[in-house]
């Protein structure tokens, strides 16, 4: 029951279906049937929010500290502080997304040129 | 911007109401975001995915967390009730999301189904633009709106994960690593401004740390047992927070 686990063209696109579309359109569907009835500032509604929060969290840091491909090459002090520095650009521009990505980003290349060169 | 004189007046304003929609699509917010994608066909290519797999996954799901765990699941070999889990969970955030953004939608004479419809391009992007710009948008117009902005972000990601599905195979390790790291800091900080209340800063920073930890104790079972603890952990501060500002 695996993405890989069987030959047949169609069964990732089943997978992807049944994974991945279904129970994302669902809780949207959801959203639309009980549009106006619920409060945002329910008690469920901030557990639901504290939940898939930390989910995307925990994905965010396996990406970092358990990446693949070619990322998986530098070290982990690199990424964890690419990632820090990004995050402290950041905040303390206002919460701007590009500063946060343009710093991490240039952290990283910065660390894999010198960690190459010298 | 203006059809014929002789275009009915509503069928001409409806058209001219989605262009804007399409026009409010291109904006910084849709570059990062094309960013974060371009960083996710890296990440799919790297799981074993296909090129035709990865843009269908990309506008069926229309969800980059959703994908991104979908993808993770899959590296990590999960069955697919286990994958089909960890996405839900990771997609309940889009009901409140969706709640807030309907009864702004809905004008008089809108059909419930065409919510249905369009409910399907909810995701952090469009909404975070909605919210701000739907006001300006007269009500009767509001799906025709809506409808231009989603339909703009799905396709032009579609082609943005299509694009670098083919060019990743080509690029020096330099680029492919910063490719990879795009997508992790892209979330590190749209998470971050999507926060609702303190509890969501908490879990967030229960999960990045929770992620990597359960990951080497339970395999398999990391993503959901991190969402669940540190949710839960999360709303624990939540409830206790309230309680000592009520005291």
């Amino acid at each position: 029951m695996t993405f890989f686990g069987n030959g047949a063209w169609w069964w990732p696109y089943l997978f992807i279906l049944l994974a991945g579309w279904l129970v994302t359109d669902a809780w949207r569907f959801l959203g639309v049937f009980i549009g106006g009835r619920v409060s945002e500032d329910s008690d469920a509604m901030v557990l639901v929010r504290t939940i898939a929060t930390a989910l995307v969290a925990a994905v965010i840091g396996n990406l970092i500290v358990f990446p693949g491909g070619a990322l998986a090459e530098t070290s982990m002090a690199l990424r964890v502080g690419a990632a820090a520095a990004g995050f402290a650009a950041y905040l303390a521009l206002r919460h701007s997304m590009l500063a946060g990505i343009v710093t991490a980003e240039a952290v990283l290349i910065a660390g894999m040129l010198i960690g190459r060169t010298w | 911007m203006s059809g014929g004189p002789s275009s009915p007046i509503t069928h001409l304003s409806t058209a001219t109401w989605f262009r804007r929609g399409v026009r409010a699509a291109f904006s910084l917010p849709l570059l990062m975001l094309a960013g974060a994608h371009v960083g996710f066909a890296g990440l799919a290519r790297e799981a074993g995915l296909t090129l035709t797999q990865s843009v269908f996954a990309t506008g069926i799901v229309w969800a980059l967390p959703a994908n991104v765990v979908l993808v993770g699941a899959i590296i990590g070999g999960a069955g697919l009730p286990a994958a089909a889990f960890a996405v839900a969970l990771s997609s309940i955030r889009l009901t409140p999301m969706v709640v807030a953004l309907v009864p702004e939608m809905r004008g008089s004479r809108t059909r419930t189904w065409v919510l249905y419809l369009l409910s399907h391009f909810v995701a952090v992007t469009s909404w975070v633009i909605a919210m701000q710009a739907i006001r300006g948008v007269p009500r009767e117009m509001r799906t025709a709106w809506y409808a231009g902005l989603g339909g703009t972000l799905v396709l032009v990601n579609m082609i943005a994960v299509g694009i670098a599905f083919e060019l990743a195979g080509d690029l020096p390790p330099l680029a492919s690593a910063a490719l990879l790291l795009l997508t992790p800091i892209y979330f590190l900080t749209s998470l971050w401004s999507s926060a609702r209340e303190r509890a969501g800063y908490v879990a967030m920073v229960l999960g990045l740390a929770l992620g990597p930890l359960f990951h080497l104790w339970t395999p398999g079972f990391d993503l959901l047992a991190a969402g669940l603890v540190g949710g839960f952990g999360a709303f624990g501060y939540h409830l206790a927070s309230r309680r000592r500002d009520a005291t």
